[in-house]
């Protein structure tokens, strides 16, 4: 059973401290394949924090674990995600001319991993 | 090893420095100067260009144009659409590709400007901050020797200055200033209006006497002060003035006001012909020449040189340290608009234009500036721009000596643009024709002597071997637009508009003595107000792979 | 040139402090760090922020060789000869990344672009390069950062997270400084954050408008129209963007109050469905409020020298980014000669990457044809970009280990005070060597 949302990917300051300390290093790593959501979404689909899910989109797939965002900082219906490698797995290729391939505002399933 | 001996023989001369007006001589050339020829007859040239029958000029000099620095770099990215359709300079063995239109990059600025025979250009407005750029830029402008003026007319510690009647500081912040730039000369663009401009919306002065709010000053203040500043530290090139009201009908009496400003100090009046306009604010219909009255006062007062701005119809980018300038245009044109505000320093405005020969306006423009040439009656005293790229390309240079020197052309012209003109302007009566003597003066000797450059415009021993030779035409734009070839100090850098050799040219730029003790007041003001840290602000010389002081003084 | 001619760095416990440096990590380039460099490691970075830190801290000297072929190390001269041969054999090679390197070396790979026939391209068509075409529909009104410092009193921060992205931004510049008209610092001025997200850049605003995600375009459109006193409807207006119409109404009267309004713009709007519309969009409410009061508005720039690669680009050869020299000249055309399409629709058949990532950041389809053509990396970090790369140049960091220029997000031109030697070659040294090959390999087909 999936569901749709629309996921931000963006810029965290673990992340980008994380450029500088190595790409290959567990800070970095952890910090871009963790995905938040607003703590009612977690709630109504049944999520702790952890869990894993998987996020499709047009051109990609991939395996996350969520965690609850901090407060109020995501409304229903919208997850975030640290840059790297797993949201831009999710990007798809075309630029519509434009040079910059659609990188936030992502339609994406999410569908908890039994 | 005896450096090599490169002689120029048989050309037809003209040195106006030296008062040679057409007359065959051998030139001699040694590690890129011009050297006396050799007493021992037996001595023999290891090269020699045979120039008989062909005339053989100073490299021109271009003392007034937009060629580097952050707001030419904006123009061209913001013009694609024009580069598209503009001729395309390619890539050889040698040189890079590059773009044109009214912002060519900078390979291809200095490839063009050797190529036309002009060896030397000064950008004219560029902000103390953003010198480290045009340093960079200019190290990627190959074939020409160049240098910028230093915008100081709206710096707020000048304008502080001036408030705490403090001009001992004052001249001590420009000398400092200027080396720290590694500028050539001071430069006033709108003093006082682009200050009011960052304070409220659509602002400005309106005349010499208007007060510019917070700094308690106004235009007149700053033109004497600075004019002052400059005159002490006895800088080669005083100042060069962007007068208030560019553009505005009726300006005319603020630029005349500006020059008596100057109370006898020597001043340069920049792109005059947009400075000459009577007729009242905001009244197109009453619009037209007041370049016979200004033209009057220059003639009458040999502190004061001035160079034209001429405007040639067309499609062109407007670009100005004038922000006021910047917005009234884009309105006008209802076209894209850039604005940049720099802080303590300047501000920017840029707009696509294009000059129209139906438009009663652009067709007075275009006379005014033809005006100008002709009622100046001393050549050394009036220089030929287009305030590149504002009036039109500096690539229009030949076109505008073919004007001067051929009435005929002129008059056939004048019947192809607006009627009126002949009535509103003087241009219809004015017979004079220029000879190759005079054009040589207003390209290259005049803006030398001018700049106090003197290794440059002439042919004298000691003078920098940077010479272009023609070969005679009727049509003057023909002989103009393609030399046969161009020497840069001493190399043969093209042949018939194309570029061998790209030698790299050298940076012009001035390091005045000043009192080094107002240093630590700058560094006070600075830290408290700038966003950079002063240590960082200088450019060292490391940012000029070739260059040369020019020194201050006489 | 070789590593062996390199000076060795000091070791020998020595402490030497470094004033005035600047930090390239972001594009706020603040130029006020001192550092205390000891044995080769920066072990202090005065008034740098959190991710300022990280970037001083965590470049030590790396032990990998300085070049890779084909992850067997080489000495640099082989693998400036195969970098040279692989770029100069090409049918259409691409030069990418470039924004965090010294616009000294960023001037080098132009001109390699154009000795080989190839497109240069910067990170700049993955970051602000939409804002770079609205830019060229209707130009931007903007200052450098200091005028905001000094005057501007309505700061509006749109699709950008200053907090954890440009930390400093705030108290160096936009918010905290107290001006020259603005005496009382944060006091007399009012910040305003409209993002989709309720980011930690929110805790510094006064006000935080939350908008739908992907209506960045229609809201800044319903400022311009309150902008020019047209009526609108509100239960439409809310349903769009989110956000109420009184709320967007009270927003266009404190811009038109303000005496030196700024809007500064991030990602959030080149990134999201619309791309340069939105940048546009923005761009021309700013123009619009001129008609009022003074307004400027101004990307905030990622990279430490993204906007030192514009600038180098657009002297060049004219275009800012996604330009091709096959021609014998420049051209530009976002979308046909920018990376991520030159990539993704297997087009390019070498490449070189300066300084940037994108075995991390591309689509899949660019990154399989970037895996499957000979690509040259240079980079101070290993990345998964270096790991896939024929030949892989490790580079001393710029600003840390090397001197040149840096351009802040307004332009300004900043010089670098690096804190001590690295073993590895510059990026500038690396470049030049392949520059004079590949002009002589092109050469050589021409004769």
């Amino acid at each position: 059973m999936s569901e749709l949302f629309v996921l931000i990917p963006g810029r965290t300051s673990k992340q980008g401290c994380g450029i500088s300390e190595g790409k290959f290093t567990d800070a970095y790593q952890s910090e871009t394949t963790i995905l938040q959501i607003c703590p009612k979404d977690m709630q109504r689909l049944g999520l702790n924090e952890g869990d894993r899910v998987r996020l499709s989109s047009e051109t990609g797939q991939v395996e996350v674990a969520v965690t609850a965002a901090k407060g109020d900082e995501l409304p229903p219906g919208v997850l975030f995600i640290a840059y790297g490698d797993l949201s831009s797995r999710l990007m798809g290729g075309d630029t519509h001319g434009s040079g910059m391939p659609t990188s936030k505002g992502l339609d994406v399933a999410l569908e908890k991993i039994a | 090893m005896p450096s090599s001996r490169f002689k120029i023989s048989g050309g037809t001369l003209y040195d106006p420095v030296h008062g040679i007006d057409g007359q065959v001589r051998d030139l001699w050339i040694q590690d890129g100067k011009i050297v006396a020829a050799p007493t021992d007859p037996q001595v023999r040239a290891d090269k020699t260009l045979d120039a008989a029958g062909m005339v053989v000029m100073p490299g021109g000099i271009d003392m007034h144009c937009h060629i580097a620095g952050p707001k030419v770099n904006v123009a061209r990215k913001m013009r694609p659409e024009e580069k598209r359709l503009a001729p395309k300079v390619l890539r050889t063995a040698t040189t890079h590709g590059g773009t044109m239109g009214s912002v060519p990059s900078t390979f291809a600025t200095g490839y063009k400007y050797a190529g036309m025979g002009y060896t030397t250009a000064f950008d004219a407005a560029i902000p103390p901050l953003a010198a480290r750029h045009v340093h960079e830029e200019f190290d990627d402008t190959p074939c020409i020797d160049k240098g910028f003026y230093v915008l100081v007319g709206n710096n707020h510690y000048i304008m502080r200055a001036i408030q705490e009647q403090e001009p001992e500081r004052l001249k001590a912040f420009l000398g400092w200033l200027l080396s720290s730039a590694k500028g050539y000369a001071p430069k006033m663009v709108n003093p006082g209006g682009v200050e009011v401009w960052k304070q409220r919306q659509g602002g400005n002065v309106s005349n010499l006497d208007s007060v510019v709010e917070h700094f308690n000053v106004t235009p007149r203040q700053i033109i004497r002060s600075v004019a002052q500043a400059a005159e002490e530290l006895k800088l080669p090139h005083r100042v060069h003035i962007h007068a208030n009201n560019l553009g505005l009908p009726g300006n005319w009496t603020t630029t005349l006001e500006t020059m008596q400003a100057l109370e006898g100090h020597g001043g340069h009046l920049t792109h005059i012909q947009f400075h000459s306009y009577g007729g009242g604010a905001g009244d197109e219909d009453t619009f037209n020449s007041k370049a016979v009255q200004l033209a009057e006062y220059v003639n009458s007062h040999p502190n004061i040189t001035i160079d034209v701005g001429q405007v040639m119809f067309g499609h062109t980018t407007s670009m100005t340290g004038d922000g006021p300038l910047g917005y009234y245009l884009s309105n006008i044109y209802k076209s894209k608009w850039f604005s940049s505000d720099t802080e303590m320093e300047a501000g920017c405005g840029i707009a696509p234009i294009e000059y129209k020969n139906k438009s009663l306006i652009h067709s007075l423009q275009w006379a005014i500036g033809l005006e100008w040439y002709l009622l100046v009656e001393d050549p050394w005293r009036v220089v030929m721009s287009t305030d590149h790229p504002n009036g039109g390309s500096f690539l229009a240079y030949p076109q505008i000596v073919r004007l001067l020197m051929d009435r005929t052309w002129r008059n056939d012209v004048l019947k192809t643009v607006s009627p009126l003109v002949r009535k509103r302007s003087a241009l219809a009566n004015l017979d004079r024709e220029y000879s190759l003597y005079e054009i040589c003066i207003i390209t290259r000797s005049g803006p030398a002597r001018i700049l106090g450059l003197k290794n440059k415009g002439h042919l004298g021993p000691g003078a920098d071997a940077d010479i272009t030779i023609y070969t005679p035409h009727d049509n003057k734009e023909t002989m103009f637009e393609l030399p046969r070839y161009v020497i840069k100090s001493g190399e043969v850098i093209v042949e018939l508009g194309e570029v061998r050799d790209p030698v790299r040219g050298k940076t012009l730029h001035v390091a005045p003595d000043y009192d080094h003790g107002v240093e630590a007041d700058i560094a006070q003001w600075f830290e408290k107000y700038y966003s950079i840290r002063f240590r960082n602000y200088p450019v060292t010389e490391d940012y000029m792979r070739q260059h040369e002081t020019i020194a201050c003084g006489g | 040139m070789s590593t062996a001619t390199k000076n060795q760095a000091a070791t020998d416990g020595s402490l030497k402090i470094v004033q005035d440096a600047t930090c390239t990590f972001c594009g706020c380039v603040c130029d006020d760090i001192d550092l205390s460099v000891k044995d080769n490691h920066i072990v202090e970075a005065k008034r740098a922020c959190v991710l300022g830190k990280s970037w001083f801290f965590n470049h030590y000297v790396d032990q990998r060789p300085s070049c890779l072929i084909s992850g067997r190390p080489a000495s640099i001269e082989e693998g400036i000869e195969r970098a040279a041969k692989i770029l100069a054999g090409a049918k259409y090679p691409i030069i990418y990344g470039l924004s965090d390197t010294t616009c000294e070396a960023q001037r080098i790979a132009v001109g390699i672009g154009d000795w080989i026939g190839g497109n240069v391209d910067t990170t700049t068509s993955v970051c602000h390069g939409p804002s770079g075409m609205a830019f060229q529909g209707v130009g931007e009104v903007t200052c450098s950062l200091g005028e905001i410092a000094n005057r501007g009193d309505l700061i509006i921060f749109w699709g950008s997270n200053p907090a954890e992205s440009h930390p400093r931004h705030f108290t160096k510049y936009s918010l905290m400084p107290k001006g020259m008209f603005l005496p009382n610092g944060r006091k007399d001025r009012t910040c305003v954050l409209v993002d989709v997200r309720k980011t930690k850049s929110a805790k510094a605003a006064d006000i935080f408008l939350q908008i739908k995600p992907r209506k960045d375009f229609e809201a800044l459109w319903i400022l311009r129209a309150l902008a020019q006193n047209l009526s609108l409807d509100p239960a439409e207006v809310e349903d769009e963007t989110g956000v109420p119409l009184s709320a967007w109404q009270d927003l266009m009267g404190r811009m038109k109050q303000a005496k030196f309004g700024v809007l500064l713009f991030g990602m959030g709007l080149t990134m999201t469905r619309g791309k340069h519309l939105n940048s546009e969009a923005l761009l021309a409410l700013v123009r619009d409020m001129n008609a009022y009061t003074r307004f400027v508005a101004k990307p905030m720039r990622g990279h430490g020298n993204v906007t030192g690669a514009d600038n180098v680009v657009s002297w060049q050869t004219g275009y800012p980014f996604g330009v091709n020299m096959s021609r014998g000249y420049p051209r530009f055309n976002p979308g046909e000669y920018t990376t991520a399409d030159t990539l993704a629709r297997r087009e390019a058949d070498a490449a070189m990457i300066i300084a940037s990532d994108p075995m991390s950041n591309f689509s899949q389809a660019a990154r399989e044809r970037l895996l499957a053509i000979p690509y040259i990396s240079l980079d101070p970090k290993e990345t998964p970009t270096t790991r896939g790369a024929t030949v892989a140049f490790t580079t001393a960091t710029y600003g840390i280990n090397t001197a040149g220029t840096v351009y802040r997000m307004d332009d300004v031109p900043i010089p670098l005070r690096p804190a001590f030697d690295s073993p590895h070659p510059s990026d500038f040294e690396i470049l030049s060597g392949i520059e004079r090959r590949v002009k002589a390999l092109k050469a050589a087909v021409r004769l």
